[in-house]
């Protein structure tokens, strides 16, 4: 523990109790029964650790694993069953944009209120306010009722009122996700100006390429517990690894001509694989099964995407000009790519069988997966090494 | 803008947690004796008194957005109240005889609708603001109390509406109330204020965990009306019950409240048996008294509960 410790979190546990009935009728009639109408669970166990000012710590694990508990009960919004937190400064807390608003309110109203929720004086609002509407993007509608704004709108006001807050220590959570894309923009903007007046940030996201991006230090959290505290691209790849069931949501074979089996990947000897590096050769093998006749007119191919779901490359035998012969048994397909260029993370790779023209006989969209490893932090899908000359 | 602060030395005081002070950290939400934090969660209140006229002005303005009459209906409710009982308490059933019953009726039916508006609306104000409760950090009691600040405003109102009625009242009769006596509906206030935040305090944290007291309230507030001498007098109560029901009777808190607004409000009842002929000044005294220690237990018990708001919500 040192001086500029803002934060310590020390063995907090988290209970919940569910309790399935609420109203006085049901709690007496089920009085004696009550016991089984209580479910508990921990969403945090035993969970420690200090946050030095000026770090962004981020916070991953599953849906449920307690991220933003934990961000709460930093927040104070909930307080622990067990253990304690401290902390140090003015804090904010992001943890859903426009909570405090009312559609019933206008946009200047509800600027005022929501600032006034997040500790700023009116003075400090007065002072603010064309800043807080000019980074909005909202102004010709400011006067109207908020219950009026279109989605994006309202997240933009709401955004721009928490970031003019000024806190020393500022909560995330999963907030950065909204607007359009020149708006997010602006946001990690702002949040990386954060960064830079030295405060410290917690922040809660499903995108592990902002993880890797903006933290300095990540924590994964599974079922409430704090699995790896560290460093982020070591914490990210722990959670990749524990993710990496694919899941074989098959497409109907469509009018049973054909069936894909056995997908794997191979490396350059042959062997069945999930990990690689970046650049090395990959195999991706698996087998065709006419059901019926014989099969004249097929061709098969392979796509690679990128957890959020892109498409970033792809291709398949008859873009690449073969014939093959009539599909009549089994038969086995090799698509071998000599090295891929790709930057640490998940990749997922579908494979179909398809005539030339019309629907796939049988597709499967993410019918294996695979991990790249780097040392590199390099963001996006792919990893060049560029050779750069400063003159 | 220091939001724990206040409760932290509150919650140090126990000594324990200041062997785990590194540093000027502050503990979060730290859990304070029973006994002790009234005064901490009061001055952390005082430091949120902005938000809280602002949480006071969003009821205000919600309540009547969009609507033509906007403030004029909170107005309406009481005066085709006040009206009905007039007509039809004081001509049918013969409690005409008291003088100036309308202006009598009004000045206990303003501190009514006021003492009803808080309880109601502060026993619902957790529950109707979850969507805060669970995402935001300030002192829970801000939105109780906002129930109380908008319900205030209200009562301005109807204050002006019974003010104008003693002035006709005092040029038809020539009685007018007696400035020796301003203390009266001061005090009443304040006695009812008290009381009433405690109470709505303490229903909003339990309504949080059994809705039913929303719905219980509305009833019960019914029948504590016909139980406060608002719209008969209580020399007739005095005459029914058995004096120790009667003297129970009048332990009601907002029978004193209402027996000072009449007092003050209401000079042509002077000396006619219609007056409560208590010491109405000893009464407020006590009901403050007892309000005070009520609203110091209701806020400890709140306390208590607000840690659990957020997630039962």
């Amino acid at each position: 523990m040192s001086d500029s410790t803002v934060i310590r979190v020390v063995d907090v546990s988290k209970r919940f109790i569910i309790r399935k009935d609420n109203s006085l009728k049901e709690r007496l009639v089920n009085a004696r029964r009550s016991k089984e109408n209580k479910e508990e669970f921990w969403a945090l166990d035993r969970v420690s650790f200090d946050v030095q000012s000026g770090h962004t710590m981020g916070l991953i694990g599953a849906n449920g694993s307690g991220k933003s508990t934990l961000l709460k009960l930093i927040g104070g919004i909930l307080t622990p069953t067990s253990g304690f937190v401290e902390r140090r400064g003015r804090l904010a807390a992001l943890l859903e944009l426009g909570a405090g608003f009312h559609g019933d309110l206008t946009g200047r109203e509800n600027v005022y209120l929501n600032a006034s929720i997040l500790g700023l004086t009116r003075r400090q609002t007065d002072q603010y306010f064309d800043a807080i509407v000019d980074f909005a993007g909202i102004e010709p509608f400011i006067d109207t009722q908020v219950k009026f704004y279109s989605s994006g709108m309202y997240v933009r006001l709401a955004f721009a009122v928490a970031v003019h807050v000024d806190p020393e220590i500022l909560l995330v959570d999963e907030v950065l996700a909204v607007g359009d894309e020149p708006f997010q923009r602006k946001c990690l903007d702002r949040i990386k100006q954060f960064q830079h007046d030295g405060r410290t940030i917690i922040l809660v996201t499903h995108s592990l390429e902002q993880v890797r991006q903006m933290c300095d230090r990540v924590i994964l959290l599974e079922v409430g517990k704090v699995v790896v505290d560290g460093d982020p691209s070591q914490a990210v790849r722990h959670f990749r690894d524990a993710n990496v069931e694919v899941d074989q949501q098959e497409q109907e074979a469509r009018d049973h001509l054909v069936r894909i089996e056995n997908v794997r990947l191979t490396d350059d000897r042959g062997q069945d694989r999930s990990t690689f590096d970046s650049g090395a050769a990959v195999s991706v093998e698996f087998d065709l099964v006419p059901l019926g006749p014989a099969v004249e007119d097929w061709g098969c191919g392979v796509a690679f995407s990128d957890v959020s779901g892109m498409t970033f490359a792809g291709t398949n035998t008859i873009l690449q000009g073969l014939e093959p012969a009539a599909l009549r048994h089994r038969t086995h397909i090799r698509f071998g790519f000599d090295g891929l260029p790709l930057s640490e993370g998940q990749y997922f790779i579908a494979v179909a069988v398809h005539p030339e023209h019309g629907y796939d006989y049988h597709r499967i969209d993410r019918a294996a997966s695979f991990l790249i490893h780097t040392d590199s932090a390099d963001p996006g899908v792919l990893l060049l090494h560029p050779k750069i000359e400063i003159t | 803008m220091t939001q724990t602060s206040e409760r932290t030395l509150a919650g140090a005081s126990n000594g324990r947690d200041l062997a785990h002070q590194p540093h000027g950290l502050e503990r979060v939400n730290a859990p304070q004796p029973f006994l002790r934090g009234f005064v901490g969660t009061a001055r952390e209140v005082l430091n949120y008194h902005e938000l809280l006229g602002n949480l006071v002005r969003k009821e205000l303005k919600i309540k009547y957005k969009d609507s033509v009459l906007g403030l004029l209906w909170s107005l309406l409710l009481p005066l085709v109240q006040l009206l009905v009982y007039w007509f039809v308490i004081g001509n049918f059933l013969a409690a005409g005889t008291i003088p100036y019953y309308g202006v009598f009726i009004f000045a206990g039916l303003a501190v009514w609708t006021l003492f009803a508006e808080i309880v109601s609306t502060a026993t619902t104000s957790i529950v109707y603001n979850a969507g805060l409760v669970k995402k935001v950090y300030f002192p829970r009691e801000l939105f109780p109390l906002a129930a109380t600040g908008a319900a205030l405003v209200n009562f301005l109102f109807q204050l002006a509406i019974l003010v104008a009625a003693v002035v006709l009242a005092g040029i038809g009769s020539g009685h007018w109330p007696d400035p020796s006596k301003a203390a009266l509906p001061v005090l009443a206030l304040l006695a009812l204020v008290v009381f009433a935040t405690g109470l709505g305090l303490l229903l909003a944290a339990a309504n949080v965990h059994l809705r039913d007291i929303q719905h219980l309230i509305a009833i019960v507030l019914m029948m504590w009306f016909w139980l406060t001498p608002i719209i008969y007098s209580v020399s007739r109560v005095g005459e029914k019950l058995p004096g120790p029901v009667y003297d129970l009777y009048l332990l009601n808190p907002m029978a004193s409240v209402v027996f000072a607004f009449q007092e003050f409000f209401w000079p042509q009842g002077e000396g006619t048996v219609y007056q409560f002929t208590g010491d109405v000044y000893l009464r407020l005294l006590a009901t403050i008294a007892f309000s005070v220690v009520f609203l110091w237990f209701a806020q400890r018990v709140f306390a208590r509960a607000q840690g659990n708001f957020a997630q039962e919500l």
